[in-house]
Formats: C-alpha cells, sequence, structure tokens
C-alpha cells in the first residue's frame, strides 16, 4: 500500500484535512473521509456526471480526479448551495418545476447548472441543454430540468442569489 | 473502481519531472488532465507505478500567438479553447473540435497536449493537428526537440515522444489569408468518441482555387489518418461539387476502420466520404470569408 498523504482542503467554504492514499477518488474521499454524501457515485466511467462537483470554479467529475489532486482547491458540492437555511434559487427550481423524479443525478444536475449560470446567468435553452450535455438522467426527459433552470435564472434576475 | 495502487508524485518544474521520468522508468506515467488515464488505470487497462502530476507545474499552460504559430502550452485545458478569443477568431477548426470533445465536465481537465500524447486514434485533436500541420515540441533531459506531426503518431497509444519526454507545446502555422476550418463528428450521443470525424483545413487563392488543403480522419484506423491523396487532388481545383466528391472518395479511401460496436467498417467508410463532403463545404465557406 502506497503511504497516505495528507490533503487539506476548502469545500464549501470550509477548511477541512484528511489522510488519503493516493489512490483513491475524490468522489470517495468527499463522501467516505468527509462525510459529504450529497455527492452520487453514478456510472463510476466518467459519463454520467452524477459525481459533478466544483473545483477552482470549474465543474469536474470527482469520480475522475484523485483526491490528492484536490490538495489545496476549493471545492463546492451541493451541500454548499443550502445558504442560513433556505433553498438556493436552482433547488428551488428544481422542486417546483418538476426536475426530479428519483433525484439521483440530481446533485450533479445543481452543481452543472450553477457552474453554468455563474458564467451565463440568462442562458438561452440551448445552452443550458449544452450545459448539462456531461450531465445524464434518466427519468425526466430534461425537459423539466431546463425549466427548472429557466426557473432559476429568472428568480436570480430578480435579486433573490 | 479503486485503481491499484501508485506512488504520487508532484514535481514543480519541466526538468525536475523529466528527471523523475528518467529514475521510475517505463512503469512512470504523466498525470496531465487525466481524464483518459484514471479511467484506463479504474479498467486496469493502465497500470502506472508512478504517477507524476505536472498540473502544479507553472507555465505550461497558454494560446498565443507568436513568430507565426499559435502556440498551446501542453497542459492547456480544452475548455480554455472554448473560451479563447484569438481561437474563435482564427482557427475555427480548433473550436470546432474543442466544443465537441467528451462533455464540459471533461473539458475543464482534460488538456490538449495529453489529448495528442495519449495517441488515441479516437481522441478528436490528432485528426486536427494533422490537417493544421503543426509541430509537437518534446521537452526532455537534453531539452526540447521540435516533431513534425506526421512523424507523431507511430500505432495505436503510441506516439514518437520518447519516455523521458513530455509534451511542452504544439505550434500551429498561422493560416494565411482566406484560409478556413471545419471539423465534422458524427458520435452516438455526445461525450462518445467519433463513430468517424473528418478535420479539413483550406487555403484558397484569390481566384478561390484551393492553394492547400490538409484534411485528418478520426477513429477509422490505428492511428489518425492523414488522407494526402484527398489532399493532393484539391490542389489547384475549384471546390465545385465534382472535385469535392472526388477528394470525399479518395479520404474513404485512405480510411481503414474496423467494424466494431459502433458500426461495420463500409458503413463508416461511407461516413468519411459523407462527413469529408460537409467539412470540405464549411471550411470553404469559411475561407471566402
Amino acid at each position: 500500500m502506497a503511504k497516505k498523504e495528507l490533503i487539506k482542503l476548502k469545500i464549501n467554504g470550509k477548511e477541512r484535512e484528511a489522510a488519503a492514499e493516493p489512490r483513491l477518488l475524490l468522489v470517495h474521499f468527499i463522501r467516505e473521509a468527509l462525510g459529504l454524501t450529497g455527492t452520487h457515485v453514478g456510472c463510476d466511467t466518467s459519463n454520467c456526471g452524477a459525481c459533478t462537483v466544483i473545483m477552482n470554479g470549474k465543474t469536474v467529475k470527482s469520480c475522475t480526479v484523485f483526491a490528492v489532486q484536490a490538495d489545496g482547491a476549493e471545492v463546492m458540492t451541493v451541500e454548499g448551495l443550502l445558504q442560513n437555511g433556505a433553498l438556493h434559487p436552482l433547488q428551488e427550481g428544481f422542486k417546483e418545476e418538476h426536475g426530479l423524479q428519483c433525484g439521483f443525478c440530481t446533485p450533479g444536475m445543481l452543481m452543472s447548472t450553477y457552474a453554468l449560470l455563474q458564467k451565463n446567468p440568462q442562458p438561452s435553452e440551448e445552452q443550458i441543454r449544452w450545459g448539462i450535455s456531461g450531465n445524464l438522467c434518466r427519468c425526466t426527459g430534461y425537459q423539466n430540468i431546463v425549466k427548472a433552470v429557466q426557473f432559476a435564472s429568472k428568480k436570480m434576475a430578480q435579486g433573490g442569489k | 473502481m479503486i485503481p491499484p495502487a501508485f506512488e504520487y508524485l508532484r514535481p514543480k518544474t519541466v526538468p525536475e519531472a523529466v528527471a523523475l521520468l528518467q529514475q521510475h522508468g517505463d512503469d512512470a506515467k504523466i498525470l496531465s488532465g487525466g481524464q483518459s488515464l484514471i479511467p484506463m488505470m479504474k479498467l486496469r487497462l493502465a497500470r502506472p507505478s508512478h504517477l507524476i502530476d505536472i498540473n502544479r507545474i507553472s507555465g505550461l499552460a497558454y494560446i498565443k500567438e507568436d513568430g507565426g504559430f499559435l502556440k498551446i502550452g501542453g497542459l492547456t485545458r480544452e475548455a480554455e479553447l472554448e473560451g479563447s478569443d484569438v481561437v474563435r477568431a482564427k482557427y475555427p477548426l480548433l473550436l470546432d473540435t474543442a466544443t465537441v470533445i467528451a462533455d464540459p465536465q471533461v473539458r475543464n481537465l482534460a488538456t490538449v497536449g495529453g489529448n495528442l500524447a495519449h495517441g488515441d486514434p479516437a481522441n478528436d485533436h490528432p485528426a486536427t493537428m494533422l490537417a493544421l500541420g503543426v509541430q509537437i515540441v518534446a521537452t526532455g533531459a537534453k531539452g526540447a526537440r521540435v516533431i513534425a506531426i506526421d512523424d507523431f503518431f507511430v500505432s495505436l497509444f503510441t506516439t514518437s515522444l520518447q519516455h523521458d519526454e513530455i509534451l511542452t507545446e504544439i505550434r500551429i502555422p498561422s493560416p494565411p489569408p482566406r484560409s478556413g476550418g471545419a471539423y465534422v463528428k458524427l458520435e452516438r450521443k455526445v461525450g462518445d468518441f467519433a463513430t468517424a470525424a473528418v478535420a479539413v483545413q483550406l487555403t484558397l487563392d484569390d481566384k478561390g482555387a484551393v492553394q492547400k488543403a490538409g484534411i485528418g480522419l478520426t477513429n477509422v484506423g490505428a492511428t489518425p489518418i492523414r488522407a494526402k491523396s484527398a489532399e493532393d487532388a484539391l490542389r489547384g481545383k475549384k471546390l465545385d461539387a465534382a472535385t469535392i466528391g472526388q477528394a470525399a472518395q479518395l479520404a474513404a479511401d485512405a480510411a481503414q476502420p474496423g467494424s466494431d460496436l459502433r458500426g461495420p467498417a463500409e458503413y463508416k467508410k461511407g461516413l468519411i466520404k459523407e462527413l469529408t463532403k460537409r467539412a470540405l463545404t464549411r471550411a470553404a465557406e469559411r475561407a471566402g470569408k
């Protein structure tokens, strides 16, 4: 067994650290070492996007990054969306527009669409669809996810966060 | 799926990384974006004993025009091509390619250098770079050397990079006026490798005839393929339907696809013919602007 490395990172605004073997994937580090189980392991083959987190401002598939690569990074997971107990407009949008059924893809969808709205607060429908092109959903047919993002985009433009 | 154990090394400079490659031999691998390597390690298709993470080496990620070339640092992420003003303005072939590689999350990490150094004929940038006639800068213990892209792809997953060399830069010749390019890819779904794809780069003369043509083919052979006879057939000619049809047939003849889950070989040859027509037409439109 390779020696463990100490990994320090800032996750959802909090400094955390834990030791891990270099081969440990970021998604397992987040779920098991840090106890944040909102991020899901889906296909585990870099296809489905359920494990999407935001690392240093960019969405990544945390099943295809080693935890040790995130040493010193700022990471945001779905748990970081809730502010002072209030749902983020995107979370509200998914709720209001039925943007989920089983909910398995939702944490990844939220991270991808959060990053999309940070970069492009008023995306067109086409831009939303390209923005979630790395996230698979087997339930909704995507239509209500698009509506949920449009809901959030409008709400954020009206002064929600 | 957790990959097999390895020693993790994080050099701060290129010479340090090269020294680590020399020290640890053939079982050491460079970790760049990791978007091909990590999935292969999870499947035990790759079992490096040492991973040399070059992501913290500064000065390896850039896109700049310099000395008649567009220079792209080996560690430049695919997503950075999409966001680059100079790429958007002058290199439509690169932009086309960068937007159809995998998906947004993968492009945030995947590097242009890695896409080439991996030596996978199913990757998209190899064909693009063949069409653009680029130079590859490889840095090893004795310094940097330049490899013509035509000499770069040796066989499946094998390039002419030596074991202790790192791909540090890609040099794309600045296109003359009346140049244009296009990449046309058929994929079963977003994020898949190409069933087949064609990269075209054209330069027209002032009468609208082809002065220079580059054509690269994706995922129809053990290496990415440059369709030289199709390029030759275009030179000096105007791009009418007959000329485009002839070049498309020659490109299809150059393809050596196998039959697999993406379709039978004959289908892929037919696909190359049609995609070549579309790529030539689009590249010509862009060159004429």
